[in-house]
């Protein structure tokens, strides 16, 4: 038997996975890969929420499955926009690593 | 009687001031005329208080603090009150003519005439106020208009000083006077006259309380009665012209001090301690000015010491727990100061404005009325019989004679002095062979300023009389050594008199010269050496602090402090966003381990 403890368990493995991603990679396109990984992380935890809270009429929790659209859309446009803006990056500096990206400081 | 007469004596020099400065400074002859005629409807309206004993005035409130704090817009009109406003009045109604023709080619004329009713105005509200608060307004304004007039000729540098010093010093002695007002509010829960008087004797519980309280309210009449040791800007104070001199700084304002005391007397005789220092501070005022006057030069300043040491004679009576003689003799001191200071003036416009009397002499000639008037003045000042100050000097030394012998004493050596240093004037300035052009080519003054001399002479003469001065008087009780104190002072006066005839008789310069006199016991130049340590010591305090702890504290340890922790945090900005990645994680774990499992 699956239990919810496994599904959270799967989610946490996801976004650990993900964040270590995020601060080790060098590459912007793996950086901005892993944080969908993070975002996916969030939305299976979510579902598994969704399915395992059955309320007294027998239905599953939607609420849940509401957010987890909307955030399968906001991720969406997030990327488009991560996406344009690394290109605008890569033309302005030939490059995609985070290393070379490092003026913006005092 | 109508309730508005009273109030009239105070609104007609209030509204002469007004409209003058609103609306007529341009036409002097004009203001000068409304000026007079202002202090005249005083005059007559102050006759009618007078006369109507018992005549009330409208009151009107004016701050109601639930019973705490009731102040009124109300007038006193008691004998004593009634008997000041007319003295007041008509001393001032005399210089407002004298002054037509003493001030005649002034440039500030207009505002010379609207300062000196704003005076009337102020000097009457001293004298009709009927709480401490209405009194301590007029007495500011008093001072102010004070200040005003002797500055009157404010491009001479000698008479602007003279206004500051004026005024700052009496500000002294008026700081002491308002923390004593308050004393006596808190201690009494009232600051109307006539409530304070009988919740004073029943009120034996502080007397230390009510000792200082009393020696505060003291303070003021220091202050503005220029008593020892606050006396300094009196002799300043000359350098106005000579109408003020005889009107403010003779014959009322300085005498407000007098009269404010003799008004809350309650307050000074409740406490022993407190009559013995009020005594013994006029007693050291009447003998130090009459010192210094022995060796002063300029006619006025002569005056002015003068005044002092007769304002010393007025306290000492306060002092000894006598307000009638107190009284009595700011009542004659007002006539023959006043006949002094405008003979005075008489002589010094006709002389060009010379003041020295080593510049004059034999001036008996030149000016017959001016010198009658002034040997009559002279000799009521010295306490000659039969003129009004040998009655009313005579008074306070019979009063010393029988309560303090030490005080008596000093009175009779200053009475000495007094003869002395007035003779003195009299002989250098008005016998003898003229000693400049200007006392060569005089002439006698216009009636306008002889005629209110005339009248104060005569006033002089007969104020000290019992038949005359108990009409607006309560004359002190005399006593059965009243024979033998007269003779005392008698004896005094010829010893002066005849001392300085002898010395200064056909002089042409002084023979006598004693330093420490002349220089007026050194007390200006002790405040001037106190006023410049202190400064010094305060401005080396402020600087320190300036420099240390506000620059190098305040403003550059915030700059410094600030540099610091932005330096401390330059370090975090390092612009690797995995760093900026990690730390945000980091923070991500502190909220959730502190969300979670605190």
């Amino acid at each position: 038997m699956i239990t919810l403890g496994d599904y959270l368990l799967v989610s946490a493995i996801l976004f650990a996975t993900g964040f270590a991603g995020v601060m080790l990679r060098r590459n912007l396109i793996v950086i901005l890969m892993s944080l969908e990984l993070m975002l996916n992380a969030a939305n299976l935890s979510l579902v598994a929420f969704s399915r395992f809270r059955v309320g007294a009429n027998g239905l599953p929790n939607y609420n849940a499955q509401v957010f987890v659209f909307f955030i399968i859309t906001v991720a969406a446009a997030e990327v488009a926009v991560g996406l344009a803006i690394l290109v605008a990056l890569f033309r302005a500096r030939q490059t995609t690593d985070v290393k070379d990206i490092s003026s913006l400081k005092f | 009687m109508n309730a508005i007469v009273p109030w009239l004596i105070l609104l007609a020099p209030l509204g002469g001031a007004g409209v003058i400065t609103l609306f007529t400074l341009r036409w002097k002859t004009l203001s000068s005329a409304i000026s007079v005629a202002a202090v005249l409807v005083s005059f007559v309206c102050s006759c009618l208080v007078f006369a109507h004993a018992a005549s009330s005035a409208a009151q009107i409130t004016w701050i109601d603090v639930a019973d705490a704090l009731r102040v009124r817009i109300a007038l006193t009109l008691d004998p004593l009150s009634r008997t000041m406003v007319l003295l007041v009045s008509g001393v001032g109604a005399l210089i407002h003519i004298f002054s037509l023709g003493y001030m005649r080619d002034d440039q500030g004329k207009s505002r010379y005439f609207a300062a000196l009713s704003l005076f009337m105005f102020a000097m009457l509200g001293i004298v009709l106020a009927s709480n401490f608060v209405m009194l301590f307004i007029f007495w500011e304004l008093v001072g102010f208009t004070s200040y005003v007039l002797i500055g009157h000729w404010f491009y001479r540098e000698a008479a602007a000083d003279a206004a500051n010093k004026a005024f700052i010093t009496t500000r002294i002695g008026d700081f002491g006077f308002m923390i004593g007002i308050l004393m006596v509010w808190m201690a009494t829960g009232s600051i109307v006259f006539i409530e304070i008087a009988p919740r004073i004797s029943s009120l034996t519980s502080y007397p230390t309380f009510l000792t200082i309280a009393a020696l505060l309210v003291f303070c003021g009449a220091v202050g503005k009665s220029a008593q020892f040791p606050l006396h300094v800007w009196l002799p300043d104070a000359m350098e106005g012209p000579t109408p003020i001199s005889a009107l403010i700084h003779a014959a009322t304002m300085v005498a407000a001090g007098v009269y404010m005391l003799v008004r809350v007397a309650f307050i000074i005789q409740a406490s022993q301690t407190t009559l013995l220092i009020v005594a013994w501070i006029g007693t050291i005022t009447a003998a130090m000015a009459a010192l210094i006057a022995t060796q002063q030069d300029d006619i006025k300043r002569i005056l002015a010491y003068s005044t002092l040491s007769q304002l010393g004679y007025m306290i000492m009576g306060v002092g000894l727990a006598s307000s009638e003689a107190a009284m009595f003799h700011l009542f004659t001191h007002a006539f023959f100061k006043a006949l002094l200071f405008l003979a005075a003036g008489s002589v010094i416009a006709m002389l060009h404005h010379e003041q020295n009397i080593w510049k004059m002499g034999g001036l008996s000639k030149k000016l017959p009325i001016t010198f009658v008037t002034f040997a009559v003045g002279a000799l009521a000042l010295i306490g000659c019989p039969p003129f009004s100050g040998f009655f009313s000097k005579d008074a306070i030394l019979a009063l010393a004679y029988e309560r303090n012998m030490p005080i008596f004493a000093v009175a009779l050596f200053t009475a000495f002095l007094t003869a002395f240093y007035v003779i003195r004037m009299l002989v250098i300035a008005f016998f003898g062979n003229p000693r400049s052009d200007s006392a060569r080519e005089s002439r006698e003054s216009p009636p306008v300023m002889t005629l209110p001399v005339m009248v104060l002479a005569v006033l002089a003469t007969v104020g000290g009389f019992g038949f005359f001065a108990r009409r607006f008087l309560a004359l002190p009780v005399e006593k059965h050594i009243a024979t033998f104190v007269p003779a005392l002072a008698v004896i005094a006066l010829i010893a002066g008199s005849g001392l300085a005839v002898v010395i200064y008789r056909h002089r042409e310069t002084d023979p006598v010269d004693l330093k420490l006199l002349r220089h007026k016991f050194y007390v200006d130049e002790f405040y001037g050496w106190l006023t410049h340590w202190t400064q010094e010591l305060l401005a080396r305090v402020a600087a320190f602090v300036d420099r240390w702890i506000i620059d190098a504290g305040a403003v550059g340890g915030s700059s410094r402090g600030t540099w610091g922790i932005g330096a401390l945090l330059r370090l975090v900005q390092v612009g690797n966003l995995q760093a900026y990645v990690f730390l945000f994680g980091l923070g991500v774990v502190a909220v959730i381990y502190f969300a979670v499992f605190r």
